[in-house]
């Protein structure tokens, strides 16, 4: 298996309590990953650790084989919609733009070249139409859409998306689905932050199963199982989150950053 | 009053208003307000200690002391806001005050010295644009110049760090130093600008320009012109009142004039405006008291099974209620050829009778609506139809019409008058 994402004995905590203990999974290439798990579970804390938003207290991930900052410009990221305020003063076409945004060209005026991959990527989401329209006037799957054509224009071959289904319209979801499917046929890996067991099986070909310690992960065939699903939703265990408030409540630091169990040197 | 001191102190006014104003657009779309607030107090001892230590009549030891005790203040709050679980609101006022007090202190020391006069001290704290000197005015001038020039360049990475700093760390940009750069620039702002409104006042030069831009414009670069030209009206106006009257502070003029510029853009902003939602509610109202009259009408006809038509005093008893405004709206009716009157008193035209026909059609269709897919009983529809009626536009209606498979009656057994066509 060509492996996308790999994620080594990740312990990561929020205020210093423990949200996700010792995962430790590989993601396939070219596939439409889930991860999934109830409110609470980690699932977004598990995608801004491997973005490098947030610093784990032990492990490491890494994208196609390498640390983060060597294959950024590959990686996109779509946060939640939520996580802005859509009254910022700008129009579509400005955050659309902002996918276009380096580190190289952080001091130079956007190009006709950025404008040209940014109107196609409103294409692709049917929001071509709306390119001048204030971001505040948009509707929560329009918002949704811009994002997604924000990291499309990024033009990345994995891409992270947090909770992209949460609040759009069924109009929205097909839009996006459709998409997801050509990018998998181009050869893209998609990884989706999702809560809805509803819809999971039917979106994803390859699922992580996460609360706050991983339950399972692999193709959905096998993931899906009634045992897991049980073990998943069926409440946190209680050594667990007692320890996890004991740590927090202590301040007791967990293993060194440093110590990263099997890491390749160098 | 035009001569040249004058002049060059009215254009080193207006740029360090609009620069200050231009370097605070950012914090306040950020809602952060206040820090700019804190940071021009925490200033004060730093340029008091650079007036000790050094040679107090110098721009660069005042710049060199603002910049320190700036960042200090700065990185102060954001440690106290990670460190500790105290509010960030609280870290900001705990720097502030205790800033603030100590600059006080140090300035009283200063003023019993005797040193403080001659050196205008006192000018820190509410601003004296005529006091600067003309070495003063070419450095902050400069420094005013370069600030625009800072924001020119770091526009992308301050766009992206104020509306999304996941995305910006996201995708490599260097957060930390992009923060560190905006800091810079928001004390350099500050300590530009406290030599027009002071350091009690700096709060306003930051924040209310872009507040009242903000009201005109949804564009970010629109908003950063539109605040230094409002900044700079301020400074123009401020400057030329407190020129004019003896023994006025420059500082508080200028920002008076600038609440007036943030008060007045509330009122008359468009669309989000005071004075534009006032007008949208009466033109609601307006809407409403029409619509329900030619309901009324419609009403009477459908019952009669012919046209038919109704006095004032009908129309009145019918509605239960005094009509306040009948007559107008009648007027109005009239003009647009809704409504004739007629000897035995009004009556509906073929126009009006299609814009009643709408409006029944809209209530019982909304009603069948509430029964069919809200499970609502069929008493208690009624009040919530009268409001929707007024509300549901042609595509809704369209809507509701495909989804409830194009309905004849509505639930209570009245058919639902579709246009003939």
């Amino acid at each position: 298996m060509e492996k996308s994402i790999e994620v080594h004995n990740l312990t990561v905590s929020y205020h210093s309590k423990p949200v996700l203990w010792d995962v430790d999974f590989e993601l396939p290439k070219g596939k439409i990953i889930g991860i999934v798990g109830p409110n609470g579970s980690g699932k977004t804390t598990m995608l801004k650790t491997v973005m490098g938003l947030m610093k784990p207290d032990s492990g490491y991930t890494e994208i196609f084989g390498q640390p983060l900052d060597k294959v950024r410009e590959r990686v996109s990221y779509v946060p939640q919609r939520e996580s802005v305020d859509w009254d910022f003063p700008a129009d579509v076409m400005d955050v659309v733009l902002m996918g276009r945004y380096r580190k190289n060209n952080l001091f130079k005026r956007i190009t006709k070249e950025d404008r040209r991959i940014a109107t196609e990527a409103l294409e692709k989401v049917n929001l071509l139409e709306f390119a001048d329209r204030q971001i505040s006037q948009l509707s929560g799957g329009q918002q949704q859409r811009v994002f997604i054509a924000r990291s499309l224009a990024q033009q990345a071959d994995i891409y992270l998306m947090d909770e992209p289904f949460v609040g759009v319209d069924a109009a929205t979801e097909d839009a996006i689905l459709k998409l997801l499917r050509d990018m998998k046929n181009e050869g893209k890996t998609v990884v989706i932050v999702h809560h809805d067991l509803q819809t999971a099986n039917e979106y994803f070909d390859w699922i992580v199963l996460l609360n706050t310690r991983l339950v399972a992960a692999g193709p959905k065939e096998q993931v899906f199982t009634k045992e897991l699903l049980q073990e998943a939703y069926g409440g946190r265990l209680t050594v667990l989150s007692k320890l996890g408030d004991l740590i927090s409540d202590t301040e007791f630091p967990l293993r060194e950053p440093d110590f990263k169990e099997d890491q390749p040197q160098g | 009053m035009f001569d040249p001191v004058f002049i060059k102190v009215l254009f080193g006014t207006l740029l360090l208003a609009s620069s200050s104003a231009v370097v605070g657009a950012f914090s306040f779309l950020k809602g952060e307000s206040l820090v700019g607030d804190a940071i021009a107090h925490a200033l004060l001892p730093g340029v008091v200690l650079a007036f000790i230590l050094g040679d107090g009549r110098h721009p660069g030891y005042f710049i060199i002391g603002a910049l320190i005790a700036g960042l200090i203040a700065h990185y102060g709050i954001a440690f106290i806001e990670q460190r500790t679980k105290l509010k960030s609101d609280t870290a900001v006022s705990l720097v502030l005050s205790t800033f603030f007090g100590f600059g006080i202190l140090l300035m009283s020391y200063v003023q019993r010295t005797g040193q403080g006069q001659q050196a205008g001290l006192e000018r820190f704290l509410l601003g004296k644009a005529a006091a600067i000197t003309m070495m003063d005015l070419y450095v902050f001038t400069g420094l005013a110049l370069l600030l625009l020039l800072g924001v020119a360049l770091f526009y992308k990475g301050f766009q992206l760090m104020t509306f999304n700093e996941d995305f910006a760390a996201a995708i490599g940009l260097p957060t930390g130093g992009i923060r560190f750069a905006f800091t810079v620039l928001t004390v350099l702002a500050v300590t530009v600008g406290i030599q027009t409104v002071g350091v009690v006042l700096m709060a306003a030069l930051l924040i209310t320009p872009s507040a009242a831009a903000r009201s005109w414009t949804s564009s970010l670069s629109r908003m950063l012109l539109l605040a230094a030209l409002f900044a700079s009206a301020a400074a123009l106006g401020g400057t030329f009142i407190s020129a004019a009257l003896p023994k006025m502070p420059t500082g508080p003029w200028i920002v008076l004039v600038l609440g007036f510029f943030g008060f007045s853009s509330l009122i008359l902003a468009p669309e989000k405006g005071w004075l534009a939602r006032r007008r949208r509610a009466a033109s609601n109202r307006n809407k409403t008291q029409r619509e329900n009259l030619l309901k009324l009408l419609y009403g009477a006809e459908e019952r009669a099974g012919e046209p038919v038509a109704m006095t004032a005093g009908a129309i009145v008893d019918a509605r239960e209620q005094h009509y306040e405004g009948l007559t107008k709206t009648l007027r109005n009716l009239k003009k647009e050829f809704l409504v004739v009157e007629r000897p035995d008193g009004f009556a509906l035209t073929d126009l009006g009778r299609s814009e009643g026909r709408r409006v029944v059609r809209l209530h019982r269709l909304w009603e069948l609506y509430l029964t069919e897919r809200l499970g609502m009983a069929a008493d208690h529809i009624h009040p919530q139809a009268e409001t929707m009626e007024h509300v549901i536009t042609p595509e809704i209606e369209a809507l509701i019409v495909k989804e409830l498979g194009n309905p004849e009656v509505d639930p209570h057994q009245s058919p639902i008058p579709y246009e003939e066509d």
